[in-house]
C-alpha cells in the first residue's frame, strides 16, 4: 500500500516544535495556572478537613442519598483508607477527580445541549467524541504534558479528553428522551426556547444527566493510575510505585482503596440520579 | 368575525415542499405526489372558519391530516403555504416573538397523550401557562386552584401525574388550558385515549364547561359519535382535504359523498335527529272560526280522519276527528267541547325521547314551537327518519 510517502510524522514534529510550543506556550500555560490553583485550592482544603469529618459527611450523604448499607460501607471503606495510611493519597486522587469531572460536566452538558437543538453542532461534535474516546490514552498524554509541564493539570486535561464524552452523550440522549408531546405542550403553551430548556428538558433529562456524570466519575477514578505517570499525586502514584518496586502489598493497598473511593462514589451518584427520576 | 379563519392551509413533509404545493394547486392528488416525489402531503389547501363561542370538530381517520391541521394553527408544525387568522391577525406571518404571544393569551391545548409535566404536580401543571408569562406564584397559583376546583380536582393539587389515572390526568390537561383564559381551545383527540365511560363523562365536562365559559373549541376526533355529540358544526378529513363540512344534521343527512356515507351509516340516529327533521305537514288544517261543517268538508276533501284546529293567529288548539265533527254538527256543540288534545313536541325534541310518547299516543305527534303548529310526526315517520334520515320535504303549514 506504499504508493506515496505521507511525512504526517514531520510535519507535525515541526508544526509542534516551530509553530505551536512557542506561540501558544504563554496561553496555556496561564490555563495550566488556573487549574493548578483550582487543584490545589480542592486538594488542600480537603486534606485540611480532618479526615472524620470527610468521613461523617460522605457517610451521612451515603445514608440519605442511598440506604443504610452503602453508610455501613462508606464507613468501613474510610476506616480502611485511614488505617492503611492512604487517606492524603486518596484525597489527592479526589481532588484531581472533582476538577476533572467539574471541567467535564461544565463543558459536556452545554455540548450535549447543543448537539441536541442543533443538527449542525451535532454533526462537529460526534466524530470528535468518537475521536476523543478511541484515541490511545498515551497519544494525548505526551503531548498534554508538553503543553502543561507534568503533574495534576495534565491529568485532569487527559481525564477532560477521556471522560467528557459521556457527559455529552448522555445529556443529549436524556433531552431526546423527553416525550414529544411534553415538549409541544410546552410549546403550545408559550415557552420560549430557554423556558423550554429549563424548566421542561433539562429536568427531565436528569436521571440521564445524572449516569452520564457518574461515568465521568468512574472514567476519571480510572484514570488514576495512568495520570500518575506523568506526575499527579494520588493513590495511583502509590500503585504506581508498588508495580515500579515489586512491592505487591503496596500495590494491593492503594487498588483497593481506589476500588473502595469508586464504589462509594459510584452508588452516591446513581442513586442521586434515581432520585431525579419520575 | 370569525375566531378562526383557515386559508387554503397546506403542509408538505419533504425536501422541496413548495414544489408539492404547485402540484396540488394543479389538482394533483396526495398519492400522485407521493409517488412522482417521494413528499407526503399533511395538509391540501383547507380552507374553513370557526365562529366565536362554537365547537368546531374535525373528523377523520388516523393519516387523515387532522392532528397536523391542528398543530398548523399554533404553529408547532409550519405550514408551507396557506393562511391561519386568529382574531383577523395571521399566525403565519408572525415573527417568535409575536406567535410566543398569541399561544400564550389566544390559544389553550389540550394532548391525546395528556402531555403533562411529569417533574410538577398538579398544581404547578395547571399554572404552568402563567408561570412562563411572569404571573407572580401567589397570583398564579390562585387561579389554577380555581380551575382545579372547577374540573372536579380539589384535593389532588399537591399530587404527582403519575398518581392520577387517565381521566383525572386529562382533566388535569383541561385544566392547564383553560388556566391562562384563552379564547380558543384546541384539542387534539383529547379523549381518545380514555375509557368509553370516562370518555362519555368528558365530554359532558366540557359541553358543561363550554356552556359556561363560551370558549371557541376546535376539537380533533376520529370517534363519528363523538363529532356528533360535540359539534355544532363538522369538517370531515380524508388524506389532507376536507370532504364535507356541516352541521352534524346536515352531515347524516346528506353526505357529500360515499365516504362520507359510509361513516355516517351505522351511527345510532335517534340521538341526532330531532323532531324537526321528520315531521311532515299536517294533511288537513282548519281555522277554529270555520266550524264543524267546513270541518267535515275538509276532511273529506284531504280523505284524513283526522283535522288539526288552529285560531287567527295559527296558534294550535287541537285535533278533531271525524267522528268528533259529526257529533258537533249534528248536536251543535262548539268545536272547542269535541277538541282532542294529542301530545306535544318541539321541534329540537331528539327522535330518542319520542319514540316513546308515539308508541302511547293514538294519534301522530304535533311539533309545537311557541304555540304555533309546526307540523305532526306520524310512528311511520319517525321510523322511517331512523332509517333514512331526515324528512326532506319543505314544512309549510297552511290551512
Amino acid at each position: 500500500m506504499n504508493y506515496f510517502k505521507l511525512p504526517l510524522e514531520e510535519w507535525t514534529n515541526t508544526f509542534i516544535n516551530d509553530w505551536f510550543l512557542p506561540n501558544m506556550s504563554g496561553f496555556f500555560d496561564g490555563i495550566s495556572n488556573v487549574f493548578q490553583s483550582f487543584i490545589d485550592m480542592i486538594t488542600k482544603l480537603l486534606i485540611a478537613v480532618p479526615p472524620e469529618i470527610i468521613a461523617i459527611i460522605l457517610i451521612i450523604l451515603a445514608w440519605r442519598i442511598s440506604g443504610k448499607g452503602l453508610a455501613l460501607f462508606t464507613l468501613v471503606g474510610c476506616l480502611y483508607m485511614g488505617s492503611v495510611g492512604m487517606w492524603e493519597a486518596a484525597m489527592q486522587t479526589v481532588g484531581i477527580m472533582i476538577v476533572s469531572t467539574i471541567v467535564s460536566v461544565f463543558i459536556g452538558v452545554p455540548l450535549g445541549i447543543l448537539s441536541e437543538t442543533s443538527k449542525g453542532v451535532d454533526k462537529v461534535i460526534r466524530p470528535i467524541l468518537d475521536f476523543m474516546q478511541t484515541l490511545p490514552i498515551f497519544v494525548y498524554l505526551i503531548p498534554s504534558i508538553l503543553l502543561f509541564g507534568l503533574g495534576g493539570v495534565p491529568a485532569v486535561i487527559a481525564t477532560f479528553v477521556f471522560a467528557a464524552p459521556p457527559a455529552v452523550r448522555m445529556t443529549s440522549l436524556g433531552i431526546k428522551q423527553v416525550p414529544a408531546e411534553v415538549v409541544e405542550a410546552s410549546k403550545a403553551f408559550g415557552s420560549t426556547t430557554t423556558q423550554l430548556l429549563f424548566k421542561v428538558q433539562l429536568p427531565l433529562a436528569m436521571p440521564a444527566i445524572m449516569a452520564g456524570v457518574n461515568q465521568t466519575i468512574m472514567l476519571s477514578l480510572s484514570m488514576a493510575v495512568v495520570s500518575s505517570m506523568i506526575g499527579a499525586p494520588g493513590l495511583g502514584s502509590s500503585v504506581l510505585r508498588g508495580i515500579a518496586t515489586v512491592n505487591v502489598g503496596l500495590g494491593l493497598t492503594a487498588g483497593l482503596a481506589i476500588v473502595v473511593l469508586a464504589i462509594i462514589l459510584d452508588r452516591i451518584t446513581q442513586s442521586l440520579g434515581q432520585k431525579t427520576k419520575f | 368575525m370569525n375566531k378562526i379563519e383557515i386559508i387554503n392551509l397546506t403542509k408538505v413533509f419533504g425536501e422541496k415542499p413548495q414544489k408539492a404545493v404547485e402540484m396540488l394547486k394543479n389538482g394533483e392528488q396526495k398519492d400522485e405526489i407521493l409517488n412522482k416525489t417521494g413528499m407526503t402531503v399533511g395538509v391540501n389547501q383547507v380552507s374553513l372558519s370557526v365562529k366565536p363561542g362554537e365547537i368546531f370538530v374535525i373528523m377523520g381517520l388516523s393519516g387523515s391530516g387532522k392532528s397536523t391541521l391542528i398543530r398548523l394553527i399554533n404553529r408547532l408544525i409550519e405550514p408551507t403555504a396557506g393562511e391561519v387568522f386568529i382574531d383577523g391577525q395571521d399566525i403565519t406571518k408572525m415573527d417568535k416573538t409575536a406567535l410566543i404571544e398569541m399561544r400564550r393569551k389566544k390559544l389553550g391545548m389540550v394532548f391525546q397523550k395528556f402531555g403533562l409535566l411529569p417533574h410538577r404536580s398538579v398544581l404547578n401543571n395547571v399554572a404552568y401557562g402563567l408561570e412562563i408569562q411572569g404571573v407572580k406564584k401567589p397570583e398564579r397559583e390562585a387561579r389554577a386552584m380555581k380551575i382545579i376546583e372547577d374540573v372536579g380536582l380539589k384535593g389532588y393539587e399537591k399530587s404527582m401525574p403519575n398518581q392520577l389515572s387517565g381521566g383525572m390526568q386529562q382533566r388535569v390537561g383541561l385544566a392547564r388550558a383553560l388556566t391562562s383564559d384563552t379564547d380558543i381551545l384546541l384539542m387534539d383527540e383529547a379523549f381518545s385515549a380514555l375509557d368509553p365511560i370516562i370518555r362519555k363523562e368528558m365530554q359532558d365536562e366540557l359541553l358543561r364547561l363550554q356552556s359556561k365559559i363560551g370558549k371557541t373549541v376546535l376539537f380533533i376526533t376520529h370517534d363519528l359519535d363523538e363529532a356528533l355529540k360535540l359539534g355544532d358544526r363538522i369538517a370531515i378529513m380524508k388524506d389532507g382535504v376536507i370532504v364535507q363540512i356541516g352541521t352534524p344534521e346536515e352531515i347524516l343527512a346528506n353526505p357529500a359523498n360515499s365516504y362520507v356515507a359510509n361513516f355516517v351509516q351505522d351511527i345510532d340516529r335517534s340521538k341526532v335527529l330531532v323532531a324537526s327533521h321528520v315531521m311532515k305537514i299536517p294533511e288537513a288544517v282548519m281555522f277554529y272560526h270555520e266550524g264543524s261543517q267546513e270541518a267535515v268538508r275538509k276532511m273529506e276533501e284531504s280523505g284524513s280522519p283526522i283535522i288539526y284546529v288552529v285560531d287567527k293567529e295559527k296558534n294550535y288548539l287541537g285535533l278533531l276527528t271525524i267522528d268528533n265533527a259529526i257529533k258537533a254538527f249534528n248536536e251543535n256543540l262548539p268545536l272547542e267541547r269535541v277538541l282532542f288534545e294529542s301530545a306535544l313536541s318541539d321541534p329540537d325534541t331528539p327522535l330518542n325521547d319520542l319514540i316513546g310518547l308515539a308508541a302511547n299516543a293514538k294519534y301522530p305527534i304535533t311539533v309545537v314551537e311557541n304555540g304555533k303548529l309546526m307540523g305532526i310526526i306520524s310512528r311511520v315517520s319517525i321510523l322511517s327518519g331512523l332509517v333514512l334520515g331526515k324528512n326532506n320535504d319543505r314544512v309549510v303549514v297552511s290551512a
